[in-house]
């Protein structure tokens, strides 16, 4: 086992959670190397500069997602969150890209930190009041925009943030990959990754190890919205308007990515890079569908992504399930 | 193995107010309704018309089957996230069926039949694969009921290739817009599965099983309760109600859209059981507060847009009451 391996709290759990990661990552680069063979523009930098910037925003929700599933819990309001934090975004982007995304992040923090405060000081049990949140967030959402999309501001540089590249690579791929290297950071490598796995351990065990188990259940709720209101400015930016009815499903989704990355959802594991593997692999589910329709062999519409996501979610899930089983054994 | 609680909550201070809250938790859904009704009678224009009765009551059926299953699951200790993309399948399977393009029909009669019976078979047996998910793999039921949530709107869009199907066929229309007595069908149906689900809660071998699991599944199994069979019989039974909602919501449309029967409904579902008294963490079933939930959310929403408050307000208002209602819950529980 890795050094990384030792330092996480001995579970039993270690090693059905080290295969399931070997497994979404297998699984990624077969699928990879599948569309290669297969279509001729498979491996472009086009096809693939645009599905890192079109898919940023999801993996954003599935990374905070993996933290709050980590603490055992579960956040059902981050769709919700996105499309206000879009709407505030795409209202504040005439005051230039930085007060754009930054209204959107902060818009997605207060909702996290609601959704933290209800979860910590009234004890409510998170998938009701995330429920809750998210149904408050579209009713906001929805009051400030009017019951429209709003457009965002073309005067200022706030749609390079969805739609604009730095040094040729798209700007929400960047922020992906710098925001899922710094979680990963938080997680691996920083004394606050290890007490939030301790939390979802057992709340009990980390209360009595000294933790403050109601700051860091605030804290990955809190992180949790600013990320989805940061995939909501990403969408802002992207599509030119904040959508106060867009995000509709997203927590769904990003619950798949972190269970299809090996976590189940009992909490005290979790990975972030299997995460991002994970809402790589259902992203490149569709992709690889448009290209197939391309060849012209079939025809499947864009229904069957759902059909073909839930089957690989109800693969992964039987595999976890059965290697869960034989280490029980 | 089996974790079932989400929340890892642990001592509460105890209250003095314990037996007040208790009273508010069980007849909290009771006043809630009372204190609305009255002040519509104050404040909102023919507010006292059948016809205000006919609406409110209309609404709020579909989510009334499908949140009496889902008040089932949640007292044997799950949760059902596919009722939505059950209901869809149901709704985009019944034109196909009385239409004639799925398969031949022999008469009409026998179509409209099949439409009737069919989609709910197939929506009670998607229902058990949730069970079956749930007790042969021990999957979390939020996981095993996920992948039917994501898959089970896909299949439904697929059938249809995502378009509208609209059609006039008064026989099947008639779960949805009929007429018995002057009662909507579409309410009797409800009424008459409210007051199954309770009988079978209180007075039933089954009803004390499911409750048994819910309440403790590993003492359950110890007691000889056949506690993997009662669970695929609670999936079942809100897959098929689901499957029937579905048929209800389409024939009262006199349209199925798979893209939108059922949207969200898993929620609206989940949010009338909180609301009516049922705790989340199972091993209690309280399917008469379920209605009285529903009643209550939907009797909010009425109310606000009665009174000029626009339709998005009227979320955040519902939302607000979720809380307010599972933390009278939680108070109450007291420990």
């Amino acid at each position: 086992m890795s050094t990384i391996e030792a330092a996480a709290p001995a579970r039993r759990t270690r090693s059905p959670q080290t295969l399931a990661k070997a497994g979404v990552v297998a699984a990624l680069v077969l699928l990879i190397l599948f569309g290669w063979a297969r279509y001729d523009n498979f491996l472009s930098s086009y096809n693939i500069l645009s599905f890192l910037r079109y898919n940023a925003m999801f993996a954003l929700i599935a990374l905070g997602m993996c933290f709050v599933i980590i603490t055992g819990g579960i956040d059902l309001s981050v769709g919700g969150v996105a499309a206000l934090g879009s709407v505030v975004a795409a209202q504040a982007s005439g005051y230039g890209l930085v007060p754009g995304v930054a209204a959107g992040i902060a818009t997605g923090l207060a909702a996290g930190a609601v959704n933290g405060v209800v979860i910590t000081r009234l004890q409510i049990a998170p998938f009701i009041a995330t429920l809750a949140t998210m149904l408050a967030a579209y009713g906001t959402a929805l009051l400030l925009s009017g019951n429209q999309s709003v457009s965002v501001s073309y005067d200022t540089a706030f749609t390079e943030f969805g739609q604009g590249d730095l040094m040729g690579f798209p700007i929400p791929a960047i922020v992906m990959i710098v925001v899922t290297l710094g979680g990963w950071f938080v997680l691996e490598r920083l004394p606050t990754g290890r007490r939030v796995l301790a939390v979802g351990g057992g709340e009990d065990a980390a209360r009595l190890m000294g933790l403050d188990v109601e700051r860091l259940k605030f804290g990955v709720y809190a992180a949790s919205g600013a990320l989805a209101g940061l995939a909501g400015a990403i969408l802002a930016a992207q599509f030119g308007a904040g959508q106060p009815t867009e995000g509709v499903g997203w927590e769904l989704f990003a619950i798949a990515s972190v269970v299809v990355g090996g976590t189940l959802l009992t909490g005290g594991v979790g990975s972030v890079g299997a995460t991002f593997a994970g809402a790589m692999l259902l992203a490149l589910l569709f992709n690889l569908l448009n290209f197939e329709n391309g060849k012209g062999w079939i025809s499947l519409s864009a229904y069957w992504q759902s059909v073909i996501r839930g089957l690989f979610l109800l693969a992964f899930v039987l595999l976890q399930a059965r290697i869960a089983r034989t280490q029980e054994d | 193995m089996v974790d079932q609680t989400i929340d890892g909550k642990t001592g509460a201070p105890k209250r003095t107010s314990r037996s007040l809250a208790a009273a508010a938790q069980r007849y909290g859904v009771v006043v809630a309704l009372l204190a609305l009704i009255l002040f519509n009678i104050a404040a909102t224009p023919n507010f006292l018309t059948w016809q205000t009765l006919n609406v409110n009551l209309t609404q709020v059926c579909a989510i009334v089957i499908v949140a009496v299953g889902m008040t089932l699951v949640i007292a044997a200790g799950g949760i059902d996230l596919s009722v939505g993309s059950l209901m869809a399948i149901a709704g985009t399977l019944a034109p196909l069926i009385f239409t004639g393009a799925l398969f031949h029909l022999p008469t009409t009669a026998v179509g409209i039949g099949l439409a009737f019976v069919l989609p709910v078979i197939a929506a009670a047996i998607l229902g058990l694969f949730n069970g079956w998910l749930v007790t042969a793999f021990r999957i979390q039921p939020i996981v095993a009921t996920l992948v039917l949530f994501i898959a089970g709107r896909g299949i439904a869009q697929v059938m249809t290739n995502g378009n509208l199907q609209v059609f006039k066929e008064p026989a099947f229309q008639v779960i949805g817009l009929g007429r018995i007595a002057g009662i909507p069908v579409q309410v009797i149906l409800m009424a008459i599965i409210v007051a199954a689900a309770a009988f079978v809660v209180r007075r039933t071998l089954f009803g004390r099983q499911l409750l048994a699991v819910g309440g403790n599944p590993r003492a359950a199994r110890l007691a000889g309760v056949p506690a993997r069979r009662v669970t695929l019989a609670v999936y079942g039974i809100s897959g098929a109600l689901a499957g029937l909602a579905g048929l209800v919501v389409v024939a009262r449309n006199g349209a199925s859209d798979a893209n939108l029967v059922g949207l969200g409904m898993e929620l609206d579902a989940i949010a009338a059981v909180a609301v009516g008294g049922t705790l989340l963490t199972g091993g209690r079933a309280f399917v008469v507060g379920t209605l009285l939930g529903a009643m209550v959310i939907q009797l909010v929403r009425y109310t606000l847009l009665a009174n000029g408050v626009p339709d998005a307000a009227a979320l955040v208002v519902k939302a607000g009451l979720i809380i307010l209602a599972v933390w009278i819950q939680q108070q109450a529980k007291g420990e």
